[in-house]
């Protein structure tokens, strides 16, 4: 079943989730719904459950079907997720399911060690780079009540990965 | 019924002005739309996008005698205003080098013919008086395909231009 994106300014976007304690068949059916309502959005690589209203630490990341393949771990579905490393950082550009119609150049570390539970409640520890490693900090942000609002550094037209061409 | 105009203000910079510029037009129960504001050569720029259902003649009327006391140029004109509209750029580009004649030109009818459209430009003229740089970013949607524009980049590049182009991964979560 898809389910309605709760859109900005609404204030349950700003609410702390609470840790997952039960992996029931409810919480089964919900994730099959929120991977469902992530796939009905515009494109979107990552979904969290605060973004459906259900403020619980679990969201879904996915980008292993980018235009321009990046390195990935396939399809996560992150439950009370922690990263618990930073290396270095990155600006990068980022929109949202919540705020419609926007998107900004975001400052986040380029590569993360994150540990989680997945849907069974089985725990995993991942080390990300790049743009999974953005979706992952995105996620998280919303099960802490942050958006990427919070974070746009600039606009525009800045440049902001040093590609060079060689002549 | 309201409907959208431009308002451009244009003068010599001073502190203040967005405050007062928005405050006023707050008074006359105008809505504001998208804005920018930019200061280019010492003076400053604003361009706001104002919804109202008074007539242009009247919206000149709220905010000129605050320009005329200042001295800034003021225009106000119907637009087709709609917000919600945003485009999303595929390609940012960066130019940089020793100012020369021409140079803007030369890029952005090189990189038009290769299928760029324009959303967002900024050009800057730095450096000192005796040995100017330029120095241009900007961003747009690339209507014939990035490859047409990396092809075209690369002939900018021999001519000894000193251009980037980036491709644009924007993160939806």
């Amino acid at each position: 079943m898809i389910l309605d994106i709760i859109l900005y300014p609404d204030e349950r976007l700003k609410q702390n989730s609470l840790p997952v304690e039960s992996f029931d068949d409810e919480f089964q059916t919900f994730i099959d719904d929120l991977e469902e309502t992530r796939l009905a959005g515009p494109g979107a690589v990552g979904i969290a459950a605060i973004q459906v209203g259900r403020a619980q630490r679990v969201a879904i990341v996915d980008v292993s079907n980018m235009r321009k393949p990046v390195e990935n771990h396939g399809h996560l579905i992150l439950v009370n997720p922690e990263i618990t490393a930073w290396d270095d950082y990155e600006i990068g550009r980022e929109g949202c399911l919540s705020v419609p119609d926007f998107t900004g150049n975001v400052i986040r570390a380029t590569t993360i060690t994150l540990k989680s539970q997945d849907r069974y409640g089985e725990y995993h520890e991942y080390k990300m780079t790049g743009f999974e490693a953005r979706a992952v900090q995105h996620e998280i942000d919303h099960l802490d009540g942050k958006l990427f609002l919070d974070r746009v550094v600039s606009r525009s037209t800045d440049l902001f990965k040093r590609k060079n061409y060689k002549k | 019924m309201k409907k959208w105009y431009m308002l451009t203000l244009i003068g010599r910079d001073k502190s203040g002005i967005v405050a007062k510029v928005t405050q006023t037009l707050y008074q006359h129960n105008c809505n504001l739309g998208e804005a920018s504001m930019l200061r280019l050569g010492g003076n400053f720029t604003i361009m706001l996008m104002v919804e109202t259902s008074r007539s242009s003649e009247e919206l000149y009327t709220f905010i000129f005698p605050f320009a005329k006391k200042n001295n800034f140029q003021l225009h106000v004109d119907p637009i087709e205003g709609r917000l919600h509209r945003h485009k999303e750029s595929e390609v940012h580009i960066s130019v940089h080098g020793a100012d020369r004649a021409g140079i803007v030109a030369q890029v952005t009818t090189s990189l038009m013919k290769a299928g760029l459209n324009i959303l967002n430009l900024r050009s800057d003229v730095a450096g000192t008086e005796d040995a100017p740089i330029y120095i241009m970013t900007f961003s747009g949607q690339a209507e014939k395909g990035v490859e047409a524009l990396e092809s075209a980049v690369s002939e900018l590049l021999k001519d000894n231009i000193e251009i980037q182009l980036q491709t644009e991964d924007t993160l939806f979560g």
